[in-house]
């Protein structure tokens, strides 16, 4: 048990703290404390806003904020956040820390590309602000920076005028996973927002069928009827029991789907629905029964080229695993943190059942593979890389651990993931 | 609606306030620590785009209860609608231990609570009626092992307030008890959330509606109604035997 502190007043809390957290939506040990019993402050009550300028769109607000509520404050009123990651259950100071990127990477870039300013407590114990001006190092070294630079207190970030509330979904069911890669490049010309779903669970020719969804926000003459924000949600209320998720349900559930994905269609849809599919669902990864599951998310470097894109596909079909679901996505930005994600290429997110071992053992083939092709993992969704092999993939760590020792010379800004990963003392 | 939110700047009464401002209505942040206050009215002027004022007002300090509602009164230009958040909660065990500590929480949520709320009800009253909304518990629905001390005065404030409303509702003066059992805020962190744990945005959306419609009593999240309603039909040598 970690000793977690709650409050409206993000700066007390954070005085006696070796970390930050905010939704805990992180699916690996990057909100966990790095011992047991560590003091750590949770920044969901701090979510105040604290200015928004109506001319130019900076909104600035504490670390808290959560992007639902940003959603029902400033949706309505014609803006939004320029990126925008999978849940809306996250803190802004989380999608800062992560740097979290969405369906538009390959026009928007990462949420970091739209931060102005960010005010910290350093491990130190200083509060000082920064921006691409002020103190640049820290920063970047905060956007994509796990937390282990500071605690993030505040943030301003630019936001965007949307036209309406609805977004304008096309969707197109596609058999074959090399016609995917291509649709996928294909469509990011045309529309803002992209992203593919695939069935790695079907057999033979049916092995990567699966649907491409595209989409924009809806023009004002498209948006006919008024949105609602008041979504009905439910809750799953017990852990699924472990007997039910076996690859052959998994099966069936993913071939449901893609019947269900019928044809091609276009036209109005809701944006809860488009962006946030899962959330309507509490609790959903109680789904996948008390073991629950990993994620696991790539970046596969290909120019012009979908070969390697083609051959991690074939890894992903070797593996003891069942690999429940991938999500691909298009990325055409580096991220500009200091340890940011994004590279230029396609990213994978796959939901792996956990196994004692086999889990393992399958993460690690999956690393290797990135290792070889100049890839990068997603430290947000990750829980059992190697040190080594993040240290094989990512030269930058090095000199991201010197700066974060510069600004917290005693080393007491930590977390699991930073035990596990960079080598600080637990 | 214009409203006095005491204790808008911390968990369930700073998301009613929220949810206030955000569809329209003119809010007044009332409560302690003015570097707080201060943050919270400027996050509602942010959402409701328009100023929003701010003054101490201390449950210990009944002094302070005269001066602040006629700031709000003025700011605001007339107030209709008064909500009452503040209390201290403390653990039973504390509260044992600590007899200062004991002392505040009695005056804070019992006496001073019910001062305020005469002061309002005489201001209420004095322009044709209005809306005093007051957090009571469902701490004091039962005497019970984890809440014996600070039930005690949220079972004296519930019946107050169910009182107040039989006496004045016929003169336009609309009270609301609102029962909230285990949230999620400040107040709660550090304990072990039960089921049916609520969310403070879900409970000030149940209280934004519960005072539009008038409803004199609503327990938060909606399934404490039957907890409670059991709890409350359990003989004494069960009450004496289980922990809750």
């Amino acid at each position: 048990m970690a000793d977690e502190r709650l409050s409206e007043n993000l700066e007390r809390i954070t005085r006696e703290a070796t970390l930050t957290r905010g939704l805990g939506r992180s699916y690996g040990d990057a909100s966990l404390p790095h011992a047991s019993g560590a003091r750590i402050a949770n920044s969901v009550l701090a979510n105040r806003l604290i200015s928004f300028n109506l001319e130019t769109g900076a909104l600035r607000a504490e670390a808290g904020l959560s992007l639902q509520s940003l959603k029902e404050i400033f949706l309505p009123r014609g803006w939004f956040t320029p990126v925008t990651p999978g849940t809306q259950f996250v803190t802004l100071g989380g999608m800062v820390a992560s740097d979290v990127h969405g369906k538009n990477q390959h026009v928007e870039g990462d949420f970091g590309h739209h931060v102005r300013w960010i005010r910290l407590r350093l491990g130190s114990g200083e509060i000082v602000e920064c921006s691409e001006t002020v103190e640049p190092e820290l920063f970047f070294a905060t956007i994509g920076g796990m937390g282990l630079t500071g605690h993030i207190l505040e943030v301003e970030i630019q936001m965007q005028r949307v036209e309406s509330p609805w977004i304008w979904q096309r969707r197109e069911r596609i058999h074959d996973v090399a016609i995917t890669l291509r649709r996928l490049r294909e469509a990011g010309e045309q529309w803002p927002f992209t992203v593919a779903w695939l069935d790695l669970l079907a057999d033979g020719r049916d092995f990567g069928r699966g649907a491409l969804m595209c989409g924009r926000w809806a023009t004002r003459a498209e948006a006919t009827k008024p949105l609602s924000l008041q979504v009905k949600r439910r809750a799953v209320p017990v852990d699924v029991p472990g007997i039910v998720l076996n690859r052959r349900a998994m099966r069936l559930f993913n071939a449901v789907q893609f019947k269900w994905s019928q044809r091609d269609s276009e036209g109005l849809e809701h944006p809860e629905t488009f962006f946030y599919p899962l959330d309507k669902l509490l609790d959903w990864n109680r789904m996948y029964g008390k073991w629950g599951f990993i994620q696991h998310q790539a970046v596969i470097p290909c120019d012009d080229s979908i070969e390697p894109a083609l051959q991690y596909f074939d890894l992903i079909r070797t593996l003891e695993v069942p690999v429940y679901l991938c999500v691909l996505k298009d990325c055409a930005h580096e991220g500009r943190g200091t340890i940011s994600f994004p590279l230029q290429g396609y990213t994978f997110a796959l939901d792996l059942p956990f196994r004692p071992d086999a889990t393992q053992r399958a993460v690690d083939r999956l690393n290797e593979f990135v290792i070889e092709n100049g890839g990068r993992i997603y430290l947000t969704k990750d829980g059992h890389t190697r040190a080594e092999h993040l240290r094989a993939m990512d030269p930058r760590l090095d000199g991201f651990n010197e700066l974060r020792r510069r600004w917290d010379p005693e080393g007491r800004i930590r977390s699991a993931l930073s035990v596990r990963l960079l080598g600080d003392t637990p | 609606m214009r409203a006095a939110v005491l204790g808008a700047s911390q968990g369930m009464g700073r998301a009613v306030a929220r949810r206030l401002a955000q569809r329209g209505d003119q809010v007044f942040v009332l409560g302690i620590e003015p570097e707080q206050l201060e943050k919270s009215a400027k996050d509602l002027e942010v959402i409701s785009g328009q100023p929003v004022g701010w003054v101490e007002c201390d449950l210990l300090r009944p002094e302070t209860f005269g001066p602040a509602l006629d700031r709000a009164e003025e700011a605001l230009g007339g107030l209709d609608t008064v909500v009452i958040t503040a209390a201290i909660f403390a653990s039973q065990e504390r509260l044992e231990e600590d007899t200062e500590l004991l002392r505040n929480m009695l005056l804070a949520n019992f006496t001073n609570t019910v001062l305020l709320c005469e002061e309002v009800r005489r201001r209420l009253l004095a322009r044709g009626g209005g809306t005093l909304c007051v957090f009571s518990s469902v701490a004091g629905d039962r005497g019970r092992k984890p809440v014996v001390l600070y039930g005690a005065t949220k079972g004296g404030l519930s019946k107050y307030l169910e009182g107040l409303d039989h006496r004045f509702r016929s003169q336009g003066l609309v009270t609301i008890c609102v029962k909230p059992g285990f949230v999620k805020t400040g107040m709660t962190a550090g304990l072990k959330p039960p089921p049916f744990a609520g969310e403070p945005e879900d409970v000030a959306r149940r209280v934004v509606r519960a005072i539009d419609r008038g409803k004199p009593l609503i327990y938060v999240p909606p399934p404490w109604r039957f907890v409670m309603m059991i709890i409350r039909c359990l003989p004494r040598f069960v009450m004496r035997r289980i922990k809750f």
